[in-house]
């Protein structure tokens, strides 16, 4: 695949709902073979953006674009989609729902079955392919909704909240499973209001609040972006005496251990002078912004 | 994949699930059951000929009429065999007939001479099945429709209350999922009754009622493209109740008004069959058309290009309710919360095309 055409683009894209604008000229891209983590409160407009982008919703300005061109129904068939509010249904047994998934999807009956059965292998539910999905744990049934996502091997990945719900274990398997997607070519979109795990997946990130995008880029690129000089220092004694110093703003202080941010320009070095003539330092480091942090920043 | 393949593989699902339901295969062996009851078993009962205890010098007659005569010395002792029960009557000197509860009409005829009956109107039909054949009709009608129209919204009700339905529509057709739906909605119901007819023409072979059955044959003819055209029509009423909620048990209430459309025809149908104006009335009208019209041919009373016409206007009717289930169908399927009105189903087209 070319890394440099498959990208998955949103451009400009607007959504109210009655008098309620639920998007603003939404724009971002998802790169091909790049984990994309979509981030954002209760409200913000994630749920809406991605049933725009699978065509479940209608845009009422701006476009979706997959390789160049606008999205078609015929293009839609080979994303994956796994919508925040999971369902298969009960009383059909896995592999028979799965299955019929993937020729929903367009795939030939030979082709869906053999699918279903490498993926149930692979999100370990090949045993319990023929039970009834209502006779399956909730962590199951997530696995389960994981293969329905993925059956039609798509092209591009839509996951909304794909971790919700899961156990640690499911969460890895997931993971992989996406990992893979990602390494194969295929831009993964999904989005989750669990942070860290958002932190450690991703490769680039989008930021939306009240509609809006806040921030879109490469967690690097964020990081360099949102990063303050802050640094944490640790003495022997109290550190009160940082509020006074010159260019510090202290973002916490619990006895001897303090966290600053210095003001743009300032240098730490005296900083650092200044701790040591007052007795011994034992820890002295920038610190990098977690994405929590730079969320809470930037979500404002 | 176009939307014809994708509303095949929805109506193969449907009718997967539900040849392998519980419900639906013993609701079906029931009617079955039903069906060859009511056929074989009446002439069963009915017993055949009386038996006829006489003197041997009376028997003449009796053995000539076809009834099982059994000869006796004398009086008496035919007497004390219809009480013992060995026989059904008795023809003492007299002559009378001796029986213990119910006059034996075969016997009395056996006996009587009756004056040359000439039929003016060979064909017309006798009145307790001119009441039982619409009843029968009527109530097919009532049953299928209702079963299969509960069935097919609690199949959108199922998509939407388990949230399947954004996947489904995410890959195929809002359409193709309705017309798939309703499609198979058909094909089980047309299917059910073509088993209880067919399960019904054995009977009938059986139980030796051809003579009926050349008389249902026509009524039966027109009573197929009735029925379709009028399943459709009712199918597409359920769709749309079962898209404007969002679980199983709020489908009664919001099905109410096509309860009525079914069940109202019904009862005008049964309660007005002879009435000819109110019945000509009905056999134009969409919702009581599938069992009147078929009605009035079966009882010769429409013209040749009646159920013609009357079929033109529920097709009209019919697709035009099937357009206006796939709108509301379309405006409220993903709609998770709560009841959707039906105006705002209508207005809110979400899905791109």
């Amino acid at each position: 695949m070319d890394a440099v055409t498959n990208v998955l683009r949103l451009d400009g894209v607007d959504r109210s709902f009655g008098d309620r604008r639920v998007l603003q000229d939404v724009s971002f891209d998802v790169a091909a073979g790049r984990m994309t983590g979509f981030v954002g409160g209760n409200g913000a407009g994630k749920t809406t953006t991605m049933r725009i982008v699978l065509g479940v919703l209608a845009p009422d300005a701006g476009a979706v674009t997959w390789q160049g061109a606008p999205l078609t129904r015929e293009a839609r068939r080979r994303f994956g989609y796994m919508p925040e509010e999971r369902g298969l249904y009960p009383k059909m047994s896995v592999r028979e729902q799965v299955t019929y998934l993937g020729r929903l999807h367009g795939m030939t009956a030979v082709a869906a079955g053999r699918s279903t059965d490498a993926l149930l292998e692979r999100v370990g539910l090949a045993e319990r392919g023929d039970d009834l999905l209502e006779t399956l744990s909730l962590g199951n049934q997530q696995r389960a909704q994981i293969a329905a996502a993925l059956v039609h091997d798509p092209e591009v990945l839509v996951l909304d909240e794909p971790f919700s719900g899961l156990d640690p274990l499911a969460v890895d398997t997931v993971v992989a499973v996406l990992r893979e997607r990602a390494a194969a070519g295929a831009p993964v979109l999904f989005s989750s209001h669990q942070l860290d795990v958002v932190e450690r997946l991703c490769d680039d990130l989008v930021i939306i609040a009240d509609g809006v995008i806040r921030a879109a880029g490469s967690r690097e690129e964020l990081r360099a972006t949102y990063t303050v000089p802050r640094y944490e220092l640790v003495v022997q004694t109290d550190a009160g005496w940082l509020r006074d110093e010159p260019g510090v703003t202290l973002v916490d202080l619990d006895g001897a251990r303090a966290v600053f941010d210095l003001a743009p320009g300032a240098d730490e070095q005296p900083v650092l002078h200044a701790a040591l003539a007052r007795g011994p330092v034992r820890v002295f480091r920038p610190v990098s912004p977690s994405l929590t942090e730079i969320f809470r920043e930037v979500a404002q | 994949m176009n939307t014809m393949q994708a509303t095949r593989l929805v109506a193969a699902r449907e009718i997967r699930v539900k040849l392998r339901d519980r419900t639906f295969l013993f609701g079906t062996l029931f009617f079955l059951l039903i069906a060859a009851a009511a056929t074989i078993l009446p002439p069963l009962l009915s017993g055949g000929p009386s038996s006829v205890a006489v003197t041997a010098a009376a028997a003449g007659p009796l053995r000539e009429a076809g009834l099982q005569v059994r000869t006796v010395p004398d009086d008496r002792a035919a007497e004390q065999a219809v009480r013992d029960g060995d026989v059904d009557a008795a023809v003492v000197s007299g002559p009378a007939v001796l029986a213990m509860d119910e006059a034996p009409d075969d016997v009395v005829t056996a006996l009587s001479t009756q004056p040359a009956v000439r039929l003016l109107d060979p064909d017309a039909v006798d009145p307790v099945v001119a009441f039982l054949v619409p009843f029968a009709f009527a109530f097919i009608f009532f049953i299928t429709s209702q079963t299969f129209g509960v069935q097919i919204a609690q199949s959108i009700v199922e998509e939407k209350q388990t949230r399947i339905v954004e996947i489904l529509v995410a890959a195929v057709p809002v359409r193709a999922l309705l017309a798939g739906k309703m499609i198979a909605g058909t094909i089980l119901a047309l299917g059910q009754i073509a088993l209880i007819a067919l399960v019904a023409l054995v009977g009938m072979q059986f139980g030796d009622s051809g003579g009926l059955l050349s008389l249902l044959a026509p009524a039966i003819g027109w009573f197929l493209p009735f029925f379709l055209l009028g399943f459709v029509l009712v199918a597409a009423m359920w769709a749309a109740a079962g898209a404007l909620v969002n679980r199983q048990e709020d489908i009664a209430g919001v099905s109410t008004p096509v309860q009525l459309a079914v069940m109202l025809p019904f009862f005008a149908v049964i309660f007005l069959n002879d009435n000819a104006t109110a019945m000509r009335v009905l056999s134009y009208l969409p919702f009581s058309a599938p069992t009147a019209m078929p009605l009035r041919l079966f009882t010769g009373d429409a013209a040749g290009w009646e159920p013609l016409v009357s079929l033109v206007l529920l097709l009209v009717a019919a697709a035009a309710f099937v357009a206006a289930g796939a709108r509301v169908y379309e405006g409220s399927l993903l709609r998770t919360n709560g009841r959707t009105s039906v105006r705002a189903a209508w207005r809110s087209r979400e899905t791109p095309g």
